[in-house]
C-alpha cells in the first residue's frame, strides 16, 4: 500500500485509485491494416518492468480523473505524477 | 537410492539424536558447460530438471536459482491442487498434473503429504450457478470427477459454512472435487531437489542471471553472479521474473507480474476438514497440519516486485471469511506476505518454444500454478528435450497471443484478477 498524489485531489490513499497498466501504448491508427503479430504486440505484449516503470491510474473513488505516474515497482516509490497530454519526465 | 528414507532409516538416525541424516542435495559449483540450464529453482523448475534427468536421460544439467530452492512462490501459495477447469487443453494440463501428484510420495521417496480431502467452489449469484453446473458438466465429459452440490449439500459437506439466506452473497450452491486437496509445499521442492541431484543434476543456489548470451537466434549461454556458463538449451522457469529474463533474450512476454497476498492464523484444532473456494466474495479458505487456517486473498492490480501487496486487499477478504464463517470471528492472524504471479491475458500458462532456438519459457501461471508443479515440469521437460511440445501442453504455446487461439480461465482459475 502507498500514497498516491492525485494531480486534482492531492495525496490520497492508493486503495482510493485503480491501476491502469503501462502508459503510453498508442493506438494503432489504422487498425485494418494491422498484422496478426502488431495486433498482439498492441493487446497483450507488456514491459512489465522491474524498476521505473510509466503507467495509467484513474482516481477512481475521487474525482475519477486519469493521470499518469512514474513508480519503481522494485520498492513501489512513486517518481513523478503527470497529467494526460503531458509529456513524461525525462529524469 | 543412496539414502534411501524408510521406517528403518528413521529408527537407525533416531539412534544418533538424528543428528547424522546425510545431506539431501550437494551444493556444487557451477560447471563450465551444461547440455541445459533451468533458470529457477522453485517447484516447476525442479521438477522440470528431474524429469529431465529421469525420462530423458538428460543428466549433465545444471538449476540456477537466484536465492535458495522454493524460497519464492512454492513457499508463498496457499498448496491447493485441483484440475476442475473448463476448456478440454486445461483439463489435459491440470489433470495430467493430478494423477502425478497421486503417486508423487512413491515416486520422489519424499512424503509431500499430499491430502485428497476434497475442494469446493462456492456460487453466490444466478450467474455463478450457471457457470459452476457448466464447469461441472465440462469436466465430466473431460474425465475429471466434479458434482454440483445445492445448499444443503454444501452445508452438509463444510457444516460451519453460513447458509443463510439473509447474508450479503447468499451461498446458492457448489461444485465438489473429491481427489482434489492440497500438499506441503516446502516438500514439493525438497523431494524434487533431492531426486534431481541424485541423478546427477547440479542444483546452483545464490546464482543471479544477469544475462543471455546469443549468437544471432542461438542462445550460447548465460551470464551469471558465479560466471558465464555454456549451454545450448535453457529453460527458463521465474515466475514473477519471466519478463525480467526475457528482456535480458531480447524476447516480448504477454505478461504483467502483480502481488498476490496470504495469510495464515494461529493454529486451532482440527475445524475444516476439505478446501472452500469462493471466486465471487473472493475468499478461500483450508486448515494446515499444524492447525493454522491458511486463507489466500485476490492480486493488487498494479504491477509490483516488490512482495508487499495491499491492506484493503487483505481486509476485503478477511470481511468475506467472517461473513462465510462466523466460527472464525475471534480468529487472531498470525503472518501475512505476498508473492509475485505472472499473469497472462487469458489466466493459462505458456510452456513453449520461442522465436529464439534453445530458448524455451514456462511462464504465466499466474495465481495458480502450484497444483500444477508435476505436470508443469513433465511436459516442459518433454518440450526441451525434443524441441516439440507434448501434446497436452501444444495448445498453451506463445504464438496464441498472435493467433489468437486463446485458453481463457479467467472463470476456472478462481482468483480475481
Amino acid at each position: 500500500m502507498f500514497i498516491i498524489n492525485c494531480p486534482y485531489c492531492g495525496e490520497r490513499e492508493q486503495s482510493e485509485f485503480k491501476a491502469g497498466g503501462e502508459a503510453h501504448i498508442i493506438r494503432p491508427k489504422q487498425p485494418t491494416e494491422l498484422s496478426d503479430d502488431e495486433w498482439a504486440e498492441y493487446l497483450f505484449m507488456r514491459k512489465n518492468v522491474k524498476g521505473i516503470q510509466f503507467e495509467r491510474w484513474v482516481h477512481t473513488h475521487g474525482c475519477r480523473k486519469w493521470f499518469n505516474i512514474v513508480r519503481d515497482t522494485s520498492n513501489d516509490a512513486i517518481e513523478a505524477v503527470y497529467k494526460m497530454g503531458e509529456k513524461p519526465p525525462t529524469k | 537410492m543412496k539414502n534411501k528414507y524408510s521406517l528403518f532409516s528413521l529408527v537407525k538416525n533416531a539412534f544418533s539424536y538424528h543428528e547424522n541424516w546425510g545431506k539431501a542435495w550437494k551444493d556444487p559449483e557451477p560447471k563450465n558447460e551444461y547440455d541445459a540450464i533451468i533458470i529457477g529453482g522453485g517447484g516447476h523448475g525442479l521438477a522440470t530438471a528431474y524429469y529431465l534427468a529421469k525420462k530423458h536421460q538428460m543428466t549433465n544439467i545444471a538449476v540456477v536459482e537466484k536465492g535458495w530452492i522454493g524460497g519464492g512462490n512454492t513457499g508463498r501459495n496457499t498448496t491447493i491442487i485441483r484440475s476442475n477447469y473448463l476448456w478440454d487443453a486445461s483439463a489435459g494440463l491440470y489433470d495430467h498434473a493430478l494423477k502425478i501428484w497421486e503417486g508423487l510420495s512413491q515416486e520422489l521417496n519424499y512424503n509431500v503429504m499430499f491430502s485428497q480431502r476434497g475442494v469446493m467452489n462456492l456460487a453466490h449469484n444466478l450467474q455463478d450457478v450457471r457457470d459452476l453446473k457448466r464447469r461441472t458438466h465440462a469436466n465430466r465429459l473431460n474425465g475429471i470427477d466434479a458434482v454440483y452440490l445445492n445448499t444443503e449439500e454444501v452445508k452438509k459437506f463444510c457444516p460451519i459454512i453460513n447458509t443463510s439466506p439473509d447474508i450479503r452473497y447468499p451461498v446458492l450452491g457448489g461444485t465438489l472435487q473429491r481427489r482434489a486437496g492440497t500438499a506441503r509445499h516446502d516438500a514439493v521442492a525438497w523431494g524434487y531437489a533431492r531426486g534431481a541431484d541424485e541423478m546427477g543434476v547440479d542444483i546452483i543456489q545464490n546464482c543471479e542471471v544477469k544475462g543471455i548470451k546469443r549468437n544471432g537466434d542461438v542462445v550460447e549461454g548465460i551470464e551469471t553472479t558465479k560466471g558465464f556458463i555454456k549451454t545450448k538449451k535453457i529453460g527458463v522457469v521465474a515466475a514473477g521474473h519471466s519478463s525480467v529474463i526475457a528482456n535480458m533474450a531480447g524476447l516480448r512476454l504477454p505478461l504483467e507480474s502483480k502481488p498476490l497476498q496470504a495469510l495464515v492464523s494461529e493454529p486451532v484444532k482440527p475445524i475444516i476438514d476439505t478446501v472452500v473456494m469462493s471466486n465471487a466474495v473472493h475468499a478461500y479458505v483450508s486448515q494446515s497440519d499444524k492447525g493454522e487456517l491458511v486463507i489466500g486473498a485476490g492480486t493488487d492490480d498494479y504491477v509490483s516486485y516488490s512482495q508487499k501487496g495491499s491492506h484493503d486487499i487483505v481486509e476485503g477478504t478477511l470481511n468475506a471469511i467472517l461473513e462465510l464463517y462466523p466460527i472464525f470471528s475471534r480468529m487472531r492472524m498470525l503472518r501475512q506476505w505476498g508473492g509475485i504471479v505472472d499473469i497472462c491475458p487469458d489466466a493459462s500458462p505458456i510452456i513453449s518454444k520461442t522465436s529464439i532456438k534453445g530458448l524455451y519459457f514456462n511462464c504465466g501461471w499466474g495465481t495458480g500454478g502450484f497444483k500444477a508443479t508435476p505436470g508443469s515440469g513433465d511436459l516442459f521437460a518433454h518440450t526441451i528435450a525434443n524441441d516439440e511440445p507434448h501434446k497436452l501442453n501444444a495448445a498453451f504455446n506463445i504464438n496464441r497471443f498472435v493467433s489468437g487461439d486463446l485458453v481463457d480461465e479467467h472463470g476456472a482459475a478462481a482468483v480475481a484478477h
